[in-house]
C-alpha cells in the first residue's frame, strides 16, 4: 500500500480580523492614467488585462489624468459632488431616523457614492436600472424627490408603495429604476431581458443590472451573463465590490479567480475594473459601457473596487468582524473628498464654499423630512391603509382576497 | 372550425397571438428552429422571425428572469418550460419576483408573462418527467393557475392568459396532448380528431380564466377535477354506474367556487382528483372550501383520489397513476358513506 495524502478543506479567510492591524497590501492600485482606453468596439479577447487592473482618473494630487480624463464640464463635477454630498446627508438624516424608531430598517452608501451616482449621467432617459440596495444615488442624481424616498422610508400614508414594501427598496418606473426585490441577484438576469427587449424591439434603450460582490456566487449572476453571452443584450452588468458581504469577505464569493471582474472572460464579454470611489473613473467607465450597448455591441461587465465604509444594515455591527480601523486604511480614499479636492485643484471650489454647500444640503434633507414626516412615520401618524394589503396582487382583485378583505374588516 | 389535437390547438392559440400582437414573443428550451420537444412552437419562428420565437439556454432561472424583464419593458412573454419537473431552478424568478413585482411596486411595474409547461404522467417518464407541481404554484399569492383538460379550452384559456395583465402559469397536461386519456393505458387512445372538444375555431377566441365547465351532469356525487383526472373521471363514472357530476375546473386559481358550492349542494357527496401527491395538495384546499361552504348539505365524508406520497415511479407507473378504477372505488366509498 502507498501512502496516500489525506485531504483537507480549504476555507478562505481575510488578511485581519477585529483587534489586528488593517492590511490591503494585496490590492494592487494602478498609477492614476496608467490603464489604456480602447475604442468601444474592440474584441473582448484584447482587453483581457483590464479585468485585472484597475482605471483611475484622479491621482493622490487630486489632478485628472490619462486617457479616461477629461469628459465632464466643470458644471457636471459640481453636480456629481452635489449628488454624492446630498446621498451622504440623506443617508445620515435616514440614520438617525431609524434609530429614533421612525422606521424598521435602512441601509447607507458611505464610501460607494460614487459609484450609483456618476454611473446614472452615463445613462439617458428611458434607460433602466435593475438595482440593488445600495444605489439610491441613480435617483438622487436624476433628481427624483427625496421626499417621496422618505415616505417610501417611512412607510407612511404617502408612501408610493402603501407600506407593502421594506425601507428602501424603491420603485421608479420614470426615473429608470426598477423596483427592488430584497432578493439577491435575482434582478440581474432581468436585466438582461429587458435588454433583450429592447433590441427585439429595435429600440435605442438600454439597461444596467447590479450585483454586490457577495452575490456574484448566486446562480441568477452566471444565469445572467449566459444570456448576455448568447444574446448580445444591451445591457451594463454592474458588480459592486465593497470587500464586505455583511460578515462575509469578499475571498468566499471570489473563490479562486483573480477578480469578479474576470468572472466574464468565460463568457466572452468584455470586464473592467474601476475605482470605485474616483467619480471621473466611474463616470467614464460607465459610458464607455453604455456606448458599447448602444451601438450594439452587447454587453460589458464592469467591476467597481470599492469599501463599505458603514455596516451592511441597521442589522449589523462591523466591529464583531473587522477592524474598526479598517475604513480608514481603505487605499482608494473617499470619494466626496477625492472629487472635492479635484474641484478645488481646477480652481472651482473652495473649502468655504464646501461648508456653505454642506449647510444648504443639510437643509434641502431637514425641509424634505419634515414634509415626510407630516404624513407620518412607521410608527406614528398616517398609515397606509389596511385595505392596500388587498390590493394589487392582482390587476383585478379575484373573489376569494375580496372575502379576506372583508373578513378583515375592510 | 378545424380538428386539432392539444398540441395544435396550444400552437394556434401562440400563433393567433403573434399575429395579433407584435409584443407577444416566445422562446424556451428546442421551441425555435425545432419547434420544441412536443413540438407546441413548430413553425413560428419560421412566421415570425427568430427574434419573436427562439431557443433559449438550458437554465429555468435565466428563462424566467429574461421573460419578466421583457414583460418589464413592456413585451408579452409566453415562454416553454419543457418539463413541469424542471420549473424549480425558476421557482423563485415565479414565486418572488414574478407572483410579486406589481404588488410591491404599487402597480408601477408589471408582469404579463404565460409560463406554458407540459405536466402529469402517463408517459413513463420516471420522477423527472411526471410531475404536477400545481399546488406549488397555486400556494403563491399572485399566480394564476390553469390546466385545460381538451383542445378547445386549451387555446381560449391560452389566448386568454397571454392576454391577461398578470404571470400565469400554464400547465398541460402531456398524456391528453394527442388525445382524451382516461387511464385506460392498456387501450388506444381515441384521436382529439373524434372528439367534440377536439373541434376548434381557427381564429382568435378566449375562455374567460375562473370559470369551471360541468362535463357531465349528475345527481350522485361531484367530481372536482381538472386535466388528464378529468377524462379519467368521466369514465369512472360510466364503468360504475353512478350518476357523478363531473366538474372540470379548468382554472384552479381563480377559482369558480360557485360551481362546486352549487354542485355539493345539490349531490351532498363531493369526491376530488388529482394525479399530483396527496399531502398538501390542491384537493386539500378543495375538500376545505367544500366542507367550510357546504358542510350541513354533506351526505359522507369528503374523498380525495390522488398520487401517492411518493415520488413518480417508473415501472409501476399504473399503481402509482389515479386511474378509473381507483376512481371508481372511491365513488363506491362515498356513495355508501
Amino acid at each position: 500500500m502507498t501512502d496516500v495524502p489525506h485531504l483537507s478543506l480549504h476555507v478562505p479567510e481575510p488578511a485581519v480580523r477585529p483587534g489586528g492591524q488593517p492590511d490591503f497590501s494585496t490590492v494592487k492600485i494602478p498609477k492614476a492614467g496608467s490603464v489604456p482606453r480602447p475604442p468601444v468596439d474592440v474584441a473582448p479577447e484584447d482587453v483581457r488585462d483590464l479585468a485585472y487592473s484597475i482605471i483611475r482618473v484622479l491621482n493622490r494630487d487630486g489632478e485628472a489624468v490619462g486617457p479616461w480624463a477629461g469628459l465632464l464640464s466643470d458644471e457636471e463635477l459640481l453636480a456629481g459632488l452635489r449628488n454624492m454630498m446630498k446621498l451622504r446627508a440623506f443617508d445620515a438624516r435616514m440614520l438617525m431616523a431609524q434609530r429614533q424608531g421612525k422606521t424598521s430598517f435602512y441601509m447607507q452608501h458611505l464610501g460607494e457614492e460614487a459609484v450609483s451616482c456618476a454611473f446614472r449621467k452615463a445613462l439617458v432617459k428611458g434607460d433602466m436600472n435593475f438595482p440593488t440596495y445600495r444605489q439610491a444615488g441613480l435617483l438622487i442624481a436624476d433628481d427624483y424627490p427625496m421626499v417621496e424616498m422618505m415616505n417610501q422610508i417611512y412607510s407612511n400614508e404617502a408612501d408610493p408603495l402603501r407600506g407593502r414594501q421594506l425601507p428602501i427598496m424603491y420603485s421608479s418606473k420614470e426615473h429608470g429604476f426598477f423596483t427592488i426585490s430584497g432578493n439577491l441577484a435575482t434582478q440581474y438576469v432581468q436585466a438582461v431581458g429587458w435588454a433583450m427587449a429592447s433590441a427585439i424591439k429595435n429600440d435605442t434603450k438600454i439597461a444596467a443590472a447590479w450585483i454586490g460582490d457577495g452575490s456574484t456566487a448566486e446562480s441568477d449572476f452566471h444565469s445572467a451573463l449566459v444570456f448576455a453571452s448568447t444574446y448580445k443584450a444591451p445591457v451594463i452588468l454592474n458588480i459592486v465590490n465593497n470587500q464586505w458581504a455583511i460578515s462575509t469577505f469578499q475571498g468566499i464569493a471570489r473563490g479562486g479567480s483573480g477578480t469578479f471582474a474576470a468572472r466574464g472572460l468565460g463568457f466572452g464579454i468584455p470586464a473592467l475594473r474601476v475605482d470605485g470611489n474616483d467619480y471621473l473613473a466611474v463616470y467614464a467607465v460607465a459610458k464607455w459601457a453604455a456606448e458599447r450597448a448602444r451601438q450594439n455591441l452587447g454587453p460589458t461587465l464592469i467591476e467597481y473596487v470599492t469599501y463599505r465604509v458603514g455596516a451592511h444594515s441597521t442589522s449589523d455591527d462591523p466591529s464583531a468582524y473587522r477592524p474598526k480601523t479598517e475604513s480608514e486604511a481603505w487605499p482608494l480614499g473617499d470619494p466626496v473628498l477625492r472629487l472635492k479636492n479635484h474641484l478645488i485643484m481646477r480652481g472651482i471650489w473652495s473649502e468655504e464654499r464646501h461648508v456653505q454647500s454642506e449647510a444648504e444640503i443639510l437643509d434641502e434633507v431637514i425641509q424634505a423630512q419634515k414634509e415626510a414626516e407630516s404624513h407620518g412615520t412607521l410608527h406614528a401618524g398616517g398609515k397606509p391603509s389596511v385595505r392596500d394589503i388587498f390590493e394589487g396582487v392582482y390587476a383585478e382583485m379575484p373573489a376569494h382576497i375580496r372575502r379576506q378583505r372583508q373578513k378583515a374588516g375592510y | 372550425m378545424a380538428r386539432m389535437t392539444m398540441i395544435e390547438a396550444v400552437r394556434s392559440a401562440m400563433d393567433v397571438s403573434m399575429g395579433r400582437d407584435d409584443d407577444v414573443v416566445v422562446f424556451g428550451e428546442d421551441v425555435g428552429y425545432f419547434g420544441g420537444v412536443f413540438r407546441c412552437t413548430q413553425g413560428l419562428q419560421a412566421k415570425y422571425g427568430k427574434t419573436r420565437c427562439f431557443d433559449a439556454p438550458i437554465n429555468e432561472s435565466g428563462i424566467l428572469g429574461t421573460a419578466i424583464g421583457m414583460a418589464a419593458y413592456g413585451l408579452k412573454p409566453c415562454i416553454e418550460i419543457q418539463f413541469a419537473d424542471y420549473m424549480y431552478p425558476a421557482y423563485d424568478q415565479i414565486t418572488q419576483e414574478a407572483a410579486r413585482i406589481r404588488y410591491r411596486s404599487n402597480g408601477d411595474f408589471t408582469c404579463p408573462i404565460v409560463v406554458r409547461m407540459p405536466t402529469g404522467g402517463g408517459i413513463f417518464g420516471g420522477q423527472t418527467h411526471s410531475q404536477s407541481p400545481e399546488a406549488l404554484f397555486t400556494h403563491v399569492c399572485g399566480l394564476k393557475v390553469i390546466v385545460p383538460s381538451n383542445p378547445y379550452d386549451a387555446k381560449g384559456l391560452l389566448i386568454a392568459a397571454i392576454e391577461d395583465p398578470d404571470p400565469v402559469m400554464f400547465l398541460e397536461p402531456k398524456r391528453l396532448y394527442n388525445g382524451p386519456f382516461d387511464g385506460h393505458h392498456e387501450k388506444p387512445v381515441t384521436p382529439w380528431s373524434k372528439h367534440d372538444l377536439g373541434e376548434v375555431p381557427e381564429g382568435h377566441y378566449t375562455i374567460p380564466i375562473g370559470k369551471a365547465e360541468v362535463r357531465r351532469p349528475g345527481e350522485a356525487v361531484t367530481v372536482v377535477a381538472y386535466g388528464t383526472m378529468v377524462h379519467v373521471a368521466l369514465a369512472a363514472a360510466e364503468e360504475t354506474g353512478i350518476d357523478a357530476e363531473v366538474i372540470d375546473l379548468r382554472s384552479l386559481l381563480p377559482l369558480d367556487l360557485d360551481t362546486i358550492v352549487q354542485s355539493v349542494k345539490k349531490t351532498g357527496r363531493c369526491v376530488v382528483v388529482h394525479e399530483a401527491t396527496l399531502t398538501s395538495g390542491f384537493g386539500g384546499e378543495v375538500a376545505a372550501l367544500v366542507q367550510e361552504h357546504c358542510f350541513y348539505h354533506l351526505e359522507a365524508p369528503i374523498v380525495r383520489v390522488t398520487g401517492w406520497d411518493t415520488p413518480y415511479p417508473h415501472a409501476q407507473e399504473w399503481d402509482y397513476f389515479p386511474g378509473p378504477a381507483r376512481v371508481g372505488r372511491a365513488l363506491k366509498e362515498v356513495m355508501e358513506g
